[in-house]
């Protein structure tokens, strides 16, 4: 499909390996600035894995291979000399369990970002945390005890503080692992909201199992399917006028 | 009447296993009163002050442990200093960076350093260990560092030094199995959040696994002071066997272990016997308490870790 913008995020001809075990084949999404898309797919389809190659987290697993370009900006982030630490800071990241750092504070693990950027500058990073909690709709629940440990807090406020850490760098894009499937109705619910507020920030790219969540919260979906990327079109689109027969069977529940 | 032959082949079983058991447990106590009585002279005698007097005169009958706790502590200490950082070092290059196979070999590797028997830590502290400080290590840190309290004095090589050194590595693999348990017990994810922050491989060990996992550490390394205090025969070995408190690391000195082992056997007075007694149940209950102390802490976190 063809973008209006830019792509902000692209990938080309991307193939991800576990030893001879081949994830992902072949996929390229070009993904435009300011928006979210929705990597949606049954279990095992590779979707984790293709986003995982975004960050160049992938190549962290012992045995894992990865082809292919992925530009950021225009970038290639795969580039020879290219540093995968330096990659991550521009590309963040949530994770399917909140996982806070136990041994830091709410307000230590928001800057922690920064902190290992080498910022030291309290005022710099007192702003910051506060409106990297505000942006993460965290900011009233913690503002009076942002010295507790960030493990004190709920599973849905966890996951906000984590999605705060990931916004405080101020990264173009942040990718989201299921990040709202060890979480209640509510929390969810809070997150997803969300969603909408961030995208004035950064691009999002959301990996989820839930195909209402892809439908309600995302402008674009795409639809990953043995490793394959099948099908990729603005969400109304996708969840309403699918293209190839295999989207609409899973869309409307023939698998799964 | 097959099914109540076979219920009371079962009690019986029963029975002799819970017996078995309870003799075992039963040992401990046995240790602990039998080493009350046999002390109870010297402690009648001695009482309290007995562990800071540093009078321990055969010949006039007059005991004082006070040099031996200190070496004790001395040693054990000296022995933790050095071996702490390094357990922790090997633990996070087996858990975090080592590819498998070699891990997997060099962990056995340690490991079987807790199989050597005491005695031949004691053999190689004679023949390698205490020449190599006599002739080499000592005479250069008293060139250089001379001016500390610590590095004075002609250089033995047997004495303090040696025996903290090869206590250092007895304990080693104690501190480093339980390390690795530890930074085993940290999550994955603990780790991914810190790399998709864009920490490098050092910050990452640091901020995920170090940062959580100091009262582990902590645990192990009480372990590891547990089997440092009552060492015995290596660090008899190795210490010079002195009566004295030195300031200098180079002097011998003498624990409580091998205080023991040094003078049971011509030990003539019941007094001499009661001291030695009472000397081995100060050590024991501290061995007790540390172990105990430990147990508590590594356990639970082994508890948390499962959750």
């Amino acid at each position: 499909m063809k973008l209006t913008l830019e792509p902000i995020l692209s990938a080309k001809k991307v193939n991800a390996y576990f030893g001879a075990f081949q994830a992902i084949k072949d996929v390229s999404l070009d993904v435009a600035p300011h928006s979210v898309t929705a990597l949606i797919g049954p279990s095992g389809c590779g979707k984790s894995t293709f986003l995982r190659t975004l960050n160049r987290l992938h190549e962290e697993i012992p045995g894992a291979r990865f082809e292919g370009e992925v530009l950021l900006e225009g970038e290639d982030i795969y580039a020879r000399g290219m540093d995968p630490v330096q990659v991550r800071r521009k590309i963040g990241m949530v994770f399917q369990k909140p996982n806070p750092f136990p041994s830091l504070s709410i307000f230590e693990n928001v800057v922690v970002g920064l902190t290992l950027a080498g910022v030291r500058n309290r005022h710099l990073l007192e702003e910051t945390a506060e409106s990297a909690l505000k942006n993460a709709a965290l900011w009233d629940e913690v503002k009076d005890k942002l010295k507790a440990p960030g493990t004190s807090l709920s599973g849905g406020q966890q996951q906000r503080l984590c999605i705060a850490r990931a916004l405080a760098v101020k990264p173009p894009v942040i990718l989201m692992d299921e990040p709202t499937s060890a979480l209640d109705p509510i929390s969810t619910a809070r997150i997803e909201e969300l969603l909408g507020e961030m995208k004035k920030e950064v691009t999002v790219i959301i990996v989820t199992h839930n195909m209402q969540q892809a439908a309600r919260c995302s402008d674009h979906t795409a639809f990953f399917l043995l490793g394959e990327l099948v099908e990729h079109a603005r969400s109304p689109t996708l969840f309403s006028n699918p293209q190839d027969r295999r989207t609409e069977q899973y869309i409307t529940g023939r698998f799964g | 009447m097959r099914n109540r032959a076979a219920n009371l082949g079962d009690r019986r079983f029963q029975r002799t296993l819970m017996a078995l058991s309870g003799s075992v447990v039963s040992v401990l106590g046995l240790i602990a009163v039998y080493l009350v009585k046999l002390s109870w002279p010297a402690i009648r005698e001695f009482g309290l002050p007995f562990f800071w007097s540093t009078d321990w005169d055969p010949v006039k009958d007059h005991f004082g442990a006070g040099a031996f706790i200190f070496g004790t502590v001395t040693s054990s200490f000296l022995a933790l200093l050095i071996a702490v950082p390094l357990s922790i070092s090997v633990a996070l290059f087996l858990t975090e960076l080592a590819p498998r196979k070699i891990a997997a070999l060099v962990a056995f590797m340690v490991e079987m350093l807790a199989a050597i028997p005491s005695v031949v830590y004691g053999l190689w502290g004679i023949f390698f260990l205490a020449p190599l400080l006599r002739l080499h290590v000592q005479p250069f840190l008293s060139r250089h560092f001379g001016w500390v309290f610590l590095f004075q004095g002609p250089p033995y090589g047997i004495g303090m030094f040696a025996a903290a050194l090869i206590l250092a590595i007895m304990v080693t693999p104690t501190i480093t199995a339980i390390c690795r348990e530890v930074f085993r017990a940290v999550p994955e994810t603990q780790r991914e959040a810190a790399l998709g922050l864009g920490a490098t491989k050092w910050e990452t060990i640091q901020l995920a696994v170090v940062k959580s996992s100091w009262s582990g550490i902590f645990g192990a390394s009480i372990l590891g002071l547990g089997r440092a205090l009552g060492e015995t025969m290596a660090v008899t070995m190795l210490i010079g066997n002195r009566n004295e408190i030195s300031a200098s690391l180079f002097a011998p000195g003498q624990t409580m272990a091998s205080v023991i082992a040094n003078e049971y056997a011509e030990a003539e007075s019941s007094t001499h016997i009661a001291a030695l007694a009472y000397v081995g149940l100060a050590l024991f209950i501290v061995s007790f308490v540390t172990n105990f102390i430990a147990r508590r802490i590594v356990l639970r976190l082994q508890g948390g870790a499962s959750r």
